[in-house]
């Protein structure tokens, strides 16, 4: 997949916080192509939200650069990048008390004028969005009333309502149970399967393998590998990675490559 | 079905109702009683001359100042809150006020007397104490935590109010106006030209606000997702806080320092169901215009023929809505 065709790409990004030395993204090539889950992955600390805040222009590019749709970052206006890729971040915590059918129309912002009611082509885009995360039902309901499953498929709903061609997810499944995990991850496929880039940013590696087309794997804010599952998925480069002795098996029930962490005492003292 | 439908239609009769009832009241009741009947005609330059002298020159200009500062309150505070993600926030609160006093006290105290160049040192008081409070809470930790927040706005609020009293110190009591009128607000020497220039700011500063209550809607999401929905986050959290700054700062150039408002009407509005922002800073408006026009008519009838600083009034009111919503916050 060659950057340019890319729906989503980085070249050589490197990304640095303010007062740091280290900088939290070295030399990043990866590549989003439609129609596909891409899935981010690392253990803690290896800037696998950096990436998402980048793309969000809420951390500068000290070197390389992020293009969307072929065209660098800096060359979209913030409601246009919008309008192209609709971002779900990790966290976010409700303080006005709107009901779900606001908040999930508020996605339609980034075409709207300043005034004038939602357009019929938008109502639609939320009822479809709101149908297609299971939350139509809640529609009524205020959003500081949801559970944690409901608030994010909520979330994930509003990103639907901005009709993106690229969905970008980070750690979308935190504090949800199986069922739940599932369901969104199983949403997210049937997304990319519809035409839709997909990038996932996720530390449930044993889960993104059996869903995504292509891993990055993180490790302190370098690409460590990055390809098929079948490429990264294995002991050798895992167990670096993570730091912690383990084997990657095939799963005989559902034949998908799996970590298994072994029994034992963490090396040193850093943990 | 959608939202709007089934936003309901009381709370905005209800309030437009209270608006028009305390003006009444205003215009009518006092140490020379006006007949409910008789206002029309007192305020058309009819029938008695006392009455017609007390409505037209003293009562209704104060009773539209006291509707406008409400009004403009409301809103800047309603605003701030989104900006800020914060239900405490609050111009008052927040510091912004006192920064807007000092500006024009000092503007007054150096000899400015147009109130154009008062009410532009208000605007860059509030300015200066607007960059002061983010400030602090930036050093302190984040601008989004509450106590923090209300914190640097107390401390900033507490400094302004020590540079108005030493400013004032010896001021000449017939050119400038004492330091219990900035600190506690009143809207008891209001004259048309007043009105006029408070009803100005709140048309382009209010309207400006409410012109761009989508992004209101859309900051008040957090950093990260109100940058995922195409809003460019620092300038249009700056605007909008600066906006809402300077139409406080334009309430404190007509009357003083008025707290609570900002903070006890936008909650109102949310809970009457005007949830999005637009809906919520028009009946923040209302309401907070019927608030204050009612403050300062228990302000000037309560302990007649002495009057209570109108400030006074919507803290003795606002403290305890205050301690309220704290509790229920940090529970």
């Amino acid at each position: 997949m060659s950057p340019v065709t890319a729906s989503l790409a980085c070249q050589a990004l490197t990304v640095r916080y303010a007062g740091q030395a280290r900088p939290a993204l070295e030399g990043v090539t990866m590549a989003v192509p439609a129609g596909a889950i891409t899935a981010v992955v690392g253990p803690n600390g290896s800037s696998k939200s950096t990436l998402v805040r980048a793309l969000l222009r809420r951390v500068p590019l000290d070197a390389g650069d992020i293009t969307v749709q072929g065209r660098p970052l800096a060359a979209w206006t913030p409601r246009a990048l919008a309008r192209e890729v609709a971002v779900v971040p990790q966290r976010e915590e409700p303080v006005m008390p709107l009901l779900v059918e606001e908040f999930v129309a508020l996605g339609c912002h980034p075409r709207r004028s300043a005034f004038g009611a939602l357009a019929p082509a938008d109502r639609d885009a939320v009822a479809r969005a709101m149908a297609r995360a299971g939350v139509a039902w809640a529609a009524a309901r205020r959003i500081d009333t949801l559970s944690g499953g409901e608030w994010q498929r909520v979330r994930i709903a509003r990103a639907l309502a901005q009709e993106a061609p690229v969905l970008v997810c980070d750690e979308p499944t935190t504090f949800l149970d199986i069922a739940h995990e599932m369901a969104l991850f199983e949403l997210l496929d049937e997304l990319a399967r519809e035409g839709r880039a997909v990038l996932l940013v996720s530390h449930q590696l044993n889960l993104v393998a059996r869903f995504a087309r292509q891993l990055v794997l993180l490790d302190r804010g370098q690409v460590a590998a990055s390809g098929t599952v079948d490429e990264v998925m294995r002991g050798d480069i895992l167990e670096r990675v993570y730091g912690w002795p383990l084997v990657v098996t095939r799963d005989p029930a559902v034949g998908a490559l799996a970590l298994l962490p072994l029994r034992g005492r963490p090396r040193g003292d850093g943990w | 079905m959608t939202a709007r439908a089934r936003a309901p239609r009381w709370p905005w009769l209800a309030a437009a109702a209270a608006l028009a009832v305390t003006l009444l009241l205003a215009l009518a009741v006092g140490a020379v009683p006006v007949a409910p009947g008789d206002l029309l005609a007192a305020l058309l330059g009819r029938g008695d001359a006392m009455a017609v002298a007390v409505v037209r020159d003293l009562r209704a200009p104060r009773a539209l100042l006291a509707a406008v500062v409400g009004a403009a309150l409301a809103m800047s505070g309603g605003a701030l809150q989104g900006t800020l993600r914060n239900p405490l926030a609050e111009p008052y609160l927040l510091g912004v006020s006192g920064g807007a006093a000092v500006g024009a006290v000092l503007a007054m105290a150096w000899g400015a007397e147009r109130p154009a160049t008062v009410t532009a040192a208000a605007f860059g008081g509030a300015a200066g104490a607007t960059l002061l409070v983010t400030l602090l809470a930036r050093v302190a930790g984040q601008r989004t935590d509450t106590r923090l927040l209300v914190m640097a706005g107390v401390v900033v609020g507490a400094f302004a109010n020590a540079i108005i009293m030493v400013a004032l110190a010896d001021a000449p009591p017939d050119r400038l106006r004492g330091a219990l009128w900035w600190m506690m607000g009143s809207v008891a020497d209001a004259t048309w030209g007043a009105v006029a220039r408070a009803a100005a700011a709140l048309a382009v500063l209010g309207g400006a606000l409410v012109w761009w209550a989508r992004d209101l809607d859309v900051l008040a999401l957090g950093e990260e997702p109100a940058a995922a929905l195409g809003v460019d986050v620092d300038r249009t959290a700056r605007r909008l806080f600066l906006t809402a700054s300077w139409l406080a700062a334009a309430t404190v150039a007509a009357a003083g320092l008025v707290g609570f408002v900002g903070l006890v009407v936008p909650a109102i509005a949310r809970a009457c169901g005007a949830r999005l922002q637009r809906p919520a800073l028009l009946l923040s408006a209302l309401l907070g215009a019927a608030l204050l026009v009612g403050a300062d008519v228990a302000a000037r009838t309560v302990r007649a023929p002495a009057e209570l600083p109108l400030g006074a009034v919507t803290a003795l009111v606002g403290v305890p809505f205050f301690l309220h919503r704290l509790r229920r916050m940090t529970a």
